[in-house]
């Protein structure tokens, strides 16, 4: 059996991350397991601007920012395995992890390594999940599979557009399809706010005169071969379609952006714990699941609206995977778990251990609703840890705070993460 | 001429096709879809009744009670997926546990072995899942699951395999009896026919009366039906049914062949043969009776949902016989439980046929088939093996189901292959998974696309 | 006369107010940063915006490319009717540039990934 010293899994851009800042750490032996034909992940689709402002100081796009990483881990030696894809992972009795691959070259195969580093990404929700009724015909797109045809294979997939959903790739995608010369009739969004980035309403949306329609959703696909239109109605404020509003909208394209799930399965059969709020792993400060030597990161941690924040994230658990190969033991110390209080929907990570935190621990969140004007607080009992005010808080934009070391020494109780009135 | 026209390549049509394959004949399917098994035989509970529901001395008894018998080996023989994983049907209220006595006399008027009435303790015990309103529930041992789609491209690959012409995305125009047989009029030419077979489905009304005076009307019923993940699959292990209730007639919820979960249909008489829409009633009806059998059913899981149209006809049984119009047969209202049925109607078919036909036993008749070898069904030794003669089944293709390139070249390679996308899905279950094609599609989309020499824009989702 | 709009330098979207005067922007604020002054001056006077697309290579596979600076709004789809007309031939490498001054806009057309000719 071929043993590593870290297996990361995905070569996305967490996983080039991770390989980069393991390989910096001193880990030598490490493999990056691809299942596609090429590194760079969802970025390789990415075609537009945007990426890379915090990592190299200038706007990149999807393929650049990747080709930059993908540069590096060639540059730096690390190999990676492309067409292989890791069918499960399970710790071994010392205290290794078996983790089995599948691969044109190499068959049905088990190699062995100290770490492995999650970094699979995320999924779309598909429009089956979403339960609209109606007919089931060629034309309904999740927006990254369409983003995938056109930009990696260059198909028309269609005219006359109606997207659902306005995450960013359903945003970005509008204007995609413009520029390829379609009609876009409308952005269908079912909550009362967008779910992507402002900037991308702006220059995706309003620069090319597309409307958002908040509070608005699919209640029909017509079509049974083809799709010949969709049912666009209100909701009311329990989001229930108000069938007076309803409203035909003929068009030969639906594009489903409605949200993201980090994709776990093989998380999930290793036995590792899944917090139910992010449908990613429970890590600690290390960013470490409950699994130990095995490290989460990206999208499949939790899904990132910025691929900086991804590249941030992956290259600590990198680092900290590295630690583990090389023989550094944790700090046995108390851990302490974060609990979640007002607008606060999850933290990544749960708990923080302050004996093992780095020089600066990230506490990264998403709030449930639009909040204006509030405070994010941060505090262990009485000690408050972190107090940072907002002006807006929106649930489209992942909040990110750091606490320094020497702050978290000698706390004594659970962490509580909360909005309050500024 | 040729000897039989069968007009539907679903699960009865396939059928009757692979029984004639077994004698001297020529037989040609035909079906307006690109496609066999794209009609009823697609969207359905895909569960191989036991037999004790249908009235004694019908034709659904019968046929349900030999089907049923046929299909363990039919499934070995011709490689697709069965499992005998038992019923039971639940009585949620005590002045109604007569009804399950009613059921458990006619199982043993049918025949049907491994029936009984066991109280509700002993059914949740069995099925833990089950809700406390169950008060008591009949089992049955020999109920069984089964891919349909599977099942319907075995018979019709048989069948191919020893001769059968399939003429798909055709649409039969009409039926004109001559002196020697039939001429069935396409939108691609005519095909003259001693015996035509009519397994249209919800149009088998239309197609009968092409030739006939003597009225058959088909009335399709729609069903809605929610699937969920494989991660839902274990939530029972045998499937339940209700008995009808104050909410209408019940909804089974059953683990499918596949290991996801299954629940539906509603029932709902409508006008419109093409109408398989779902309906955000449809769907809340499914989720409400669902809770009434099992508790907690994690709808959350919910991958997708689909509607069926069953073809009832208008005698409160099947309709299968030579019609007034010698050499012209019916299968029409081929409802539930014609999928337990079609290899029985197929045999029946066969036999009918035969009273105008000279039958010369097909001694080279090859009876088994093999589908498309599944990669994750394989030990280590096995799939190493395979991946070193073909690299391509070294690569997955569809992450959720597992299913790698060369599954799907096979899929799209062999004989009356796939050639949509749907058609790809329903060989290999390549984009049945978790995230619904939205990895494998475009992948899928291109495979198609250079072995049909087109656009991959063009790449049909199903259809004609 | 004040304008609100929506800063895009960043991810940030931060909610501007402008104030114009004679079709001069007199004073920003609600920027975080000096970026979002620099953006109003620019988006109330003469809007800009990069463009990326793809152009489908005589191989038939689409290689992304991108405006090196951002080009007048008002040429975004000149820019693209301009780039879908080129033609390019793989292997492709990023940065390589393959179209000068696109619709005399003074940007470039570069590509935005390298592709081999496979």
């Amino acid at each position: 059996m071929e043993n590593f010293d870290i297996i990361i899994i995905g070569g996305g851009p967490a996983g080039m991350a991770a390989a980069v800042s393991a390989k910096k750490a001193g880990a030598e032996n490490i493999v990056i397991l691809e299942r596609d034909k090429v590194l760079g992940g969802i970025l390789n689709q990415c075609i537009h601007g945007g990426f890379g402002l915090h990592t190299f100081g200038e706007e990149l796009t999807g393929p650049e920012y990747a080709e930059r990483y993908a540069d590096m881990v060639r540059d730096m030696d690390i190999p990676y395995e492309l067409e292989t894809m890791v069918l499960d992972v399970a710790p071994k009795p010392d205290g290794c992890k078996a983790v089995t691959v599948i691969s044109p070259t190499r068959g049905v195969c088990e190699l062995s390594a100290k770490a492995v580093v999650l970094a699979m990404g995320c999924r779309e929700r598909p429009r089956g999940a979403l339960g609209i009724a109606g007919f089931r015909p060629k034309g309904v797109y999740t927006a990254g599979t369409a983003q995938k045809l056109v930009n990696l294979e260059g198909v028309h997939i269609g005219r006359e557009v109606v997207i659902l959903g306005s995450g960013d790739i359903g945003l970005i995608m509008a204007r995609r399809m413009t520029l390829e010369g379609a009609h876009v009739a409308a952005v269908a969004e079912l909550m009362p706010y967008s779910s992507g980035l402002k900037r991308n309403i702006v220059q995706c949306l309003d620069d090319y005169g597309i409307p958002l329609l908040l509070s608005h959703t699919v209640i029909d696909i017509k079509g049974k071969d083809k799709l010949e239109g969709v049912v666009i109605a209100q909701v009311d404020e329990n989001r229930v379609p108000i069938k007076e509003t309803a409203k035909l909208y003929p068009c030969d394209t639906l594009l489903l952006s409605c949200g993201l799930i980090p994709e776990n399965e093989l998380t999930s059969a290793a036995g590792i714990r899944i917090d139910r709020r992010t449908n990613g792993a429970m890590v600690n400060e290390s960013l470490e699941t409950s699994i130990e030597g095995v490290f989460s990161c990206g999208n499949v941690l939790h899904v990132h609206d910025l691929v900086d924040f991804v590249s941030e994230e992956s290259a600590r658990a990198g680092e900290n995977a590295a630690k583990y190969a090389l023989g550094a033991k944790r700090e046995k110390c108390e851990s302490f778990d974060i609990e979640t209080g007002n607008g606060v929907r999850y933290t990544v990570p749960v708990s923080i251990s302050p004996g093992n935190a780095d020089e600066l621990t990230h506490i990264r969140f998403r709030v449930g609703d639009v909040y204006k004007n509030v405070s994010v607080v941060v505090k262990s009992g009485e000690t408050e840890l972190v107090r940072r005010k907002s002006r807006i808080l929106v649930p489209s934009e992942m909040v990110d705070l750091l606490i320094k070391k020497d702050k978290l020494q000698g706390i004594s109780e659970n962490i509580k993460v909360y909005l309050e009135e500024a | 001429m040729i000897d039989v026209a069968i007009i539907g390549a679903g699960a009865v049509g396939c059928a009757a096709a692979m029984e004639l394959s077994k004698y001297k004949l020529s037989v040609c399917v035909i079906d307006r879809e690109s496609d066999v098994g794209e009609g009823t035989t697609k969207a359905n509970s895909a569960i191989v009744h036991a037999g004790f529901d249908a009235v004694p001395g019908t034709l659904k008894a019968r046929f349900n009670v030999r089907g049923s018998e046929m299909m363990e080996e039919l499934s070995k023989r011709l490689d697709f997926a069965y499992k005998r994983n038992g019923a039971m049907v639940l009585c949620f209220d005590k002045n109604d546990e007569g009804k399950l006595t009613e059921l458990k006399e006619r199982a043993d008027k049918n025949g049907v072995k491994g029936v009984s009435i066991i109280s509700g303790d002993r059914a949740r015990e069995l099925e833990p899942s089950l809700t406390d309103e169950v008060t008591a529930a009949l089992l049955a041992e020999s109920s069984a699951i089964v891919c349909p789609f599977e099942m319907t491209i075995a018979f019709a690959e048989n069948a191919y395999a020893n001769g059968v012409e399939f003429k798909l995305s055709t649409l039969v125009t009409g039926v004109e009896k001559t002196d020697a047989g039939f001429v069935v009029k396409t939108d691609d030419g005519d095909i003259e026919a001693k015996v035509v077979i009519n397994a249209a489905g919800v149009y088998a009304d239309t197609v009968h009366s092409f030739v006939s005076d003597k009225p058959l009307a088909i009335t399709p019923r729609k069903g809605e039906y929610i699937l969920m993940d494989r991660s839902a699959g274990g939530t029972v292990s045998r499937t339940i049914f209700q008995l009808p209730t104050k909410m209408g007639k019940g909804i089974l919820v059953t683990p499918t062949v596949h290991g996801n979960l299954l629940a539906g249909p509603t029932a709902e008489n409508i006008d419109d043969k093409e109408n398989t829409a779902t309906t955000t009633d449809g769907l809340a009806s499914v989720k409400a009776k669902g809770a009434l059998s099992v508790k907690n059913i994690p709808w959350g899981s919910m991958i997708t949902s689909f509607t069926g149209l069953r073809a009832v006809g208008d005698r409160g049984d099947f309709i299968i016989e030579e019609s007034d119009v010698p050499g012209f047969i019916d299968a029409a209202g081929i409802e539930s439980p014609g999928l337990t049925s079609a290899p029985a109607i197929g045999e029946y078919l066969c036999e009918l046929a035969g009273r105008r036909l000279d039958m010369q036993i097909n001694t080279d008749y090859i009876a088994a088939r093999s589908g498309v070898i599944h990669l994750s069904a394989l030990d280590d030794e096995h799939k190493n093996a395979l991946i070193k003669k073909d690299p391509a089944y070294g690569r997955i293709v569809c992450r959720c189901e597992s299913i790698t390139e060369g599954e799907i070249r096979d899929a799209i390679n062999r004989p009356l292959g796939a050639t949509t996308l749907d058609g790809v899905k329903r060989r290999t279950r390549a984009g049945m998974g978790r995230c619904q094609g939205g990895f494998c599609s475009p992948t899928v989309i291109k495979l198609l696309s250079e072995k049909l020499g087109i656009a991959m824009r063009d790449v049909k989702k199903n259809g004609k | 006369m004040t304008k609100e709009l929506t800063c895009i330098c960043c991810p940030m979207g931060c909610a501007l107010t402008a104030e114009l005067e004679d079709g001069k922007v007199t004073n920003v604020t609600g920027n975080t940063c000096p970026r979002g002054k620099g953006y109003a001056e620019t988006e109330l006077t003469a809007p800009v915006r990069s463009v990326t697309t793809t152009v489908i290579t005589q191989q038939g596979i689409p290689v992304p490319v991108k405006t090196k600076t951002p080009v007048p709004k008002d040429k975004i789809f000149d820019v693209v009717r301009a780039i879908k007309a080129l033609p390019v031939s793989l292997p492709v490498k990023m940065g390589d540039v393959l179209l000068v001054d696109v619709c005399g806009s003074g940007s470039d057309i570069v590509a935005a990934r390298t592709v081999e000719n496979s």
